[in-house]
Protein backbone atom coordinates (compact mmCIF):
# COMPACT_ATOMS: atom_id res chain seq x y z
CA UNK A 1 0.00 0.00 0.00
CA UNK A 2 1.62 3.22 -1.10
CA UNK A 3 0.87 6.61 0.30
CA UNK A 4 -0.62 9.12 -2.09
CA UNK A 5 1.13 12.20 -3.35
CA UNK A 6 -0.72 15.33 -4.38
CA UNK A 7 -1.27 18.79 -3.00
CA UNK A 8 -4.12 17.79 -0.72
CA UNK A 9 -2.59 14.46 0.27
CA UNK A 10 0.64 16.22 1.25
CA UNK A 11 -1.20 18.81 3.24
CA UNK A 12 -3.17 16.10 5.06
CA UNK A 13 0.03 14.20 5.79
CA UNK A 14 1.90 17.24 7.08
CA UNK A 15 -0.90 18.40 9.33
CA UNK A 16 -1.47 14.98 10.88
CA UNK A 17 2.25 14.38 11.34
CA UNK A 18 2.76 17.70 13.11
CA UNK A 19 -0.35 17.69 15.25
CA UNK A 20 -0.35 14.04 16.29
CA UNK A 21 3.36 13.16 16.19
CA UNK A 22 2.42 10.01 14.32
CA UNK A 23 4.57 6.91 14.54
CA UNK A 24 2.89 5.47 11.46
CA UNK A 25 0.87 7.34 8.86
CA UNK A 26 -0.74 6.34 5.59
CA UNK A 27 -2.64 8.79 3.47
CA UNK A 28 -4.45 6.87 0.76
CA UNK A 29 -6.24 8.61 -2.06
CA UNK A 30 -9.33 6.53 -2.80
CA UNK A 31 -10.85 9.04 -5.19
CA UNK A 32 -10.30 6.75 -8.18
CA UNK A 33 -12.95 4.45 -6.70
CA UNK A 34 -15.54 7.15 -7.12
CA UNK A 35 -17.35 9.09 -9.76
CA UNK A 36 -14.82 11.95 -9.96
CA UNK A 37 -12.29 13.16 -12.58
CA UNK A 38 -8.95 11.37 -12.88
CA UNK A 39 -6.36 12.69 -10.45
CA UNK A 40 -9.02 14.11 -8.12
CA UNK A 41 -8.32 14.42 -4.40
CA UNK A 42 -11.77 14.05 -2.91
CA UNK A 43 -11.89 10.69 -1.12
CA UNK A 44 -9.21 9.72 1.36
CA UNK A 45 -8.44 7.07 3.88
CA UNK A 46 -5.95 7.82 6.62
CA UNK A 47 -4.27 5.27 8.84
CA UNK A 48 -2.92 7.07 11.87
CA UNK A 49 -0.89 5.61 14.68
CA UNK A 50 -0.25 8.06 17.48
CA UNK A 51 0.08 7.89 21.23
CA UNK A 52 -1.92 11.08 21.44
CA UNK A 53 -4.94 8.80 20.99
CA UNK A 54 -4.17 7.08 24.26
CA UNK A 55 -7.17 7.23 26.58
CA UNK A 56 -9.43 8.76 23.94
CA UNK A 57 -12.63 7.01 22.88
CA UNK A 58 -12.95 6.26 19.18
CA UNK A 59 -15.33 9.11 18.50
CA UNK A 60 -12.98 11.57 20.21
CA UNK A 61 -10.08 10.35 18.08
CA UNK A 62 -12.15 10.87 14.96
CA UNK A 63 -13.27 14.29 16.11
CA UNK A 64 -9.64 15.24 16.73
CA UNK A 65 -8.66 14.18 13.21
CA UNK A 66 -11.66 15.97 11.68
CA UNK A 67 -10.66 19.10 13.54
CA UNK A 68 -7.05 18.95 12.31
CA UNK A 69 -8.27 18.48 8.73
CA UNK A 70 -11.08 21.01 9.02
CA UNK A 71 -9.93 23.13 6.08
CA UNK A 72 -9.45 20.17 3.75
CA UNK A 73 -12.89 18.85 4.63
CA UNK A 74 -14.40 22.24 3.91
CA UNK A 75 -12.58 22.59 0.60
CA UNK A 76 -13.09 19.60 -1.59
CA UNK A 77 -12.32 16.54 0.54
CA UNK A 78 -15.69 14.98 0.98
CA UNK A 79 -15.00 11.47 2.20
CA UNK A 80 -12.52 10.70 4.93
CA UNK A 81 -12.21 7.23 6.33
CA UNK A 82 -10.20 7.11 9.52
CA UNK A 83 -8.26 4.35 11.23
CA UNK A 84 -6.90 5.73 14.49
CA UNK A 85 -4.80 3.55 16.77
CA UNK A 86 -2.26 3.95 19.53
CA UNK A 87 1.13 2.34 18.89
CA UNK A 88 0.24 -0.46 21.29
CA UNK A 89 -2.99 -1.19 19.42
CA UNK A 90 -1.14 -1.01 16.11
CA UNK A 91 1.47 -3.50 17.26
CA UNK A 92 -1.25 -5.87 18.42
CA UNK A 93 -3.21 -5.53 15.18
CA UNK A 94 -2.51 -7.24 11.90
CA UNK A 95 -1.31 -3.93 10.50
CA UNK A 96 -3.51 -4.29 7.48
CA UNK A 97 -6.42 -2.10 6.64
CA UNK A 98 -9.43 -3.17 4.63
CA UNK A 99 -10.22 -1.12 1.59
CA UNK A 100 -13.26 1.13 1.67
CA UNK A 101 -16.63 0.08 0.29
CA UNK A 102 -17.37 0.58 -3.38
CA UNK A 103 -19.03 3.72 -4.56
CA UNK A 104 -22.72 3.48 -5.34
CA UNK A 105 -23.23 6.48 -7.54
CA UNK A 106 -23.34 9.51 -5.28
CA UNK A 107 -23.95 12.72 -7.12
CA UNK A 108 -20.84 12.73 -9.24
CA UNK A 109 -19.00 15.02 -6.91
CA UNK B 1 -28.24 59.22 -8.70
CA UNK B 2 -30.68 56.43 -8.80
CA UNK B 3 -28.08 53.90 -9.94
CA UNK B 4 -25.59 55.17 -7.42
CA UNK B 5 -28.11 54.73 -4.65
CA UNK B 6 -28.99 51.31 -5.85
CA UNK B 7 -25.37 50.27 -6.06
CA UNK B 8 -24.50 51.39 -2.59
CA UNK B 9 -27.70 50.40 -0.93
CA UNK B 10 -28.65 47.13 -2.54
CA UNK B 11 -25.59 45.09 -1.59
CA UNK B 12 -26.01 46.05 2.04
CA UNK B 13 -29.68 45.28 1.93
CA UNK B 14 -29.09 42.00 0.15
CA UNK B 15 -26.43 40.86 2.55
CA UNK B 16 -28.41 41.66 5.66
CA UNK B 17 -31.54 40.14 4.25
CA UNK B 18 -29.84 36.98 3.08
CA UNK B 19 -27.89 36.73 6.29
CA UNK B 20 -30.92 36.81 8.50
CA UNK B 21 -32.80 34.44 6.22
CA UNK B 22 -29.97 31.96 6.41
CA UNK B 23 -29.70 31.96 10.20
CA UNK B 24 -33.47 31.60 10.39
CA UNK B 25 -33.29 28.56 8.12
CA UNK B 26 -30.38 27.18 10.16
CA UNK B 27 -32.37 27.42 13.36
CA UNK B 28 -35.34 25.74 11.71
CA UNK B 29 -33.34 22.81 10.36
CA UNK B 30 -31.53 22.46 13.67
CA UNK B 31 -34.83 22.19 15.48
CA UNK B 32 -36.14 19.72 12.92
CA UNK B 33 -33.08 17.46 13.32
CA UNK B 34 -33.27 17.72 17.08
CA UNK B 35 -36.85 16.45 16.96
CA UNK B 36 -35.99 13.61 14.58
CA UNK B 37 -33.12 12.26 16.66
CA UNK B 38 -34.92 12.65 19.98
CA UNK B 39 -38.18 11.07 18.87
CA UNK B 40 -36.59 7.93 17.44
CA UNK B 41 -34.32 5.41 19.10
CA UNK B 42 -32.11 4.89 16.07
CA UNK B 43 -31.74 7.35 13.20
CA UNK B 44 -29.48 7.12 10.16
CA UNK B 45 -28.75 10.11 7.95
CA UNK B 46 -27.49 8.69 4.68
CA UNK B 47 -27.12 9.13 0.95
CA UNK B 48 -30.02 7.39 -0.75
CA UNK B 49 -32.50 5.08 0.95
CA UNK B 50 -31.91 1.72 2.70
CA UNK B 51 -33.14 -0.21 -0.34
CA UNK B 52 -30.93 1.82 -2.67
CA UNK B 53 -28.02 3.50 -0.91
CA UNK B 54 -26.11 5.91 -3.16
CA UNK B 55 -22.79 5.72 -1.37
CA UNK B 56 -20.70 2.77 -0.25
CA UNK B 57 -20.28 4.13 3.27
CA UNK B 58 -24.03 4.59 3.67
CA UNK B 59 -24.56 1.10 2.30
CA UNK B 60 -22.15 -0.35 4.86
CA UNK B 61 -24.15 1.22 7.70
CA UNK B 62 -27.41 -0.13 6.25
CA UNK B 63 -25.89 -3.61 6.07
CA UNK B 64 -24.76 -3.45 9.70
CA UNK B 65 -28.25 -2.36 10.78
CA UNK B 66 -29.72 -5.21 8.77
CA UNK B 67 -27.42 -7.78 10.37
CA UNK B 68 -28.53 -6.69 13.83
CA UNK B 69 -32.15 -6.31 12.63
CA UNK B 70 -32.30 -2.83 14.10
CA UNK B 71 -35.51 -0.88 13.52
CA UNK B 72 -34.45 2.61 12.47
CA UNK B 73 -35.57 5.76 10.75
CA UNK B 74 -33.52 6.89 7.77
CA UNK B 75 -33.22 10.26 6.10
CA UNK B 76 -31.81 10.83 2.62
CA UNK B 77 -29.57 13.91 2.63
CA UNK B 78 -29.33 13.89 -1.17
CA UNK B 79 -32.98 14.80 -1.45
CA UNK B 80 -32.64 17.78 0.89
CA UNK B 81 -29.68 20.14 0.58
CA UNK B 82 -30.69 21.94 3.81
CA UNK B 83 -30.57 18.68 5.70
CA UNK B 84 -27.26 17.72 4.09
CA UNK B 85 -25.56 20.81 5.50
CA UNK B 86 -27.77 21.01 8.58
CA UNK B 87 -26.86 17.57 9.89
CA UNK B 88 -23.14 18.32 9.56
CA UNK B 89 -23.58 21.48 11.62
CA UNK B 90 -25.84 19.79 14.15
CA UNK B 91 -23.41 17.02 15.04
CA UNK B 92 -20.25 18.96 14.15
CA UNK B 93 -19.25 16.01 11.96
CA UNK B 94 -18.14 16.61 8.36
CA UNK B 95 -19.28 13.46 6.60
CA UNK B 96 -22.33 11.31 5.82
CA UNK B 97 -23.56 8.74 6.95
CA UNK B 98 -24.30 9.66 10.55
CA UNK B 99 -25.91 7.41 13.13
CA UNK B 100 -27.81 8.58 16.21
CA UNK B 101 -28.87 6.33 19.07
CA UNK B 102 -31.21 7.71 21.73
CA UNK B 103 -30.69 11.27 20.49
CA UNK B 104 -26.95 11.01 20.70
CA UNK B 105 -24.55 11.09 17.78
CA UNK B 106 -22.67 7.79 17.72
CA UNK B 107 -20.52 8.03 14.63
CA UNK B 108 -20.15 7.45 10.92
CA UNK B 109 -19.34 4.35 8.92
CA UNK B 110 -15.89 3.65 10.41
CA UNK B 111 -17.12 3.86 13.99
CA UNK B 112 -20.21 1.74 13.32
CA UNK B 113 -18.06 -0.90 11.68
CA UNK B 114 -15.67 -1.01 14.63
CA UNK B 115 -18.52 -1.06 17.14
CA UNK B 116 -20.04 -3.92 15.20
CA UNK B 117 -16.76 -5.85 15.21
CA UNK B 118 -15.99 -5.24 18.88
CA UNK B 119 -19.49 -6.15 20.07
CA UNK B 120 -20.01 -2.68 21.45
CA UNK B 121 -22.96 -2.10 19.13
CA UNK B 122 -24.88 -4.99 20.68
CA UNK B 123 -24.36 -3.38 24.09
CA UNK B 124 -25.38 0.10 22.94
CA UNK B 125 -28.55 -1.29 21.38
CA UNK B 126 -29.32 -3.21 24.56
CA UNK B 127 -29.18 0.05 26.51
CA UNK B 128 -32.05 1.45 24.47
CA UNK B 129 -34.06 -1.76 24.60
CA UNK B 130 -33.20 -3.17 21.18
CA UNK B 131 -32.08 -6.75 21.09
CA UNK B 132 -29.63 -7.39 18.27
CA UNK B 133 -30.50 -10.28 15.96
CA UNK B 134 -26.88 -11.42 16.31
CA UNK B 135 -27.41 -11.83 20.04
CA UNK B 136 -30.61 -13.80 19.49
CA UNK B 137 -28.82 -16.05 17.00
CA UNK B 138 -26.01 -16.66 19.47
CA UNK B 139 -28.43 -17.57 22.26
CA UNK B 140 -30.31 -19.99 20.03
CA UNK B 141 -27.05 -21.64 19.11
CA UNK B 142 -26.09 -22.06 22.77
CA UNK B 143 -29.51 -23.50 23.56
CA UNK B 144 -29.09 -26.03 20.78
CA UNK B 145 -25.68 -27.02 22.09
CA UNK B 146 -27.07 -27.58 25.59
CA UNK B 147 -29.68 -29.98 24.21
Amino acid sequence: MTSASGVVANSIRNKLQTALETTHLDVINESYMHNVPKGAETHFKVVIVSDKFDGLALIKRHRLVNEILKEELKNGVHALSIVAKTSKQWEESEKTVESSPNCRGGFGK
Amino acid sequence: MNTLLRRSFLPVFNNTFRGSCRSFADAAINEKIDKIVKNNKVVVFMKGVPDAPRCGFSNAVVQIMRMHAVPYVSHDVLSDENLRQGIKDYSNWPTIPQVFINGEFVGGCDIMLQMHQSGELVEELKKVGIKSALLTAEETKKEMEKK
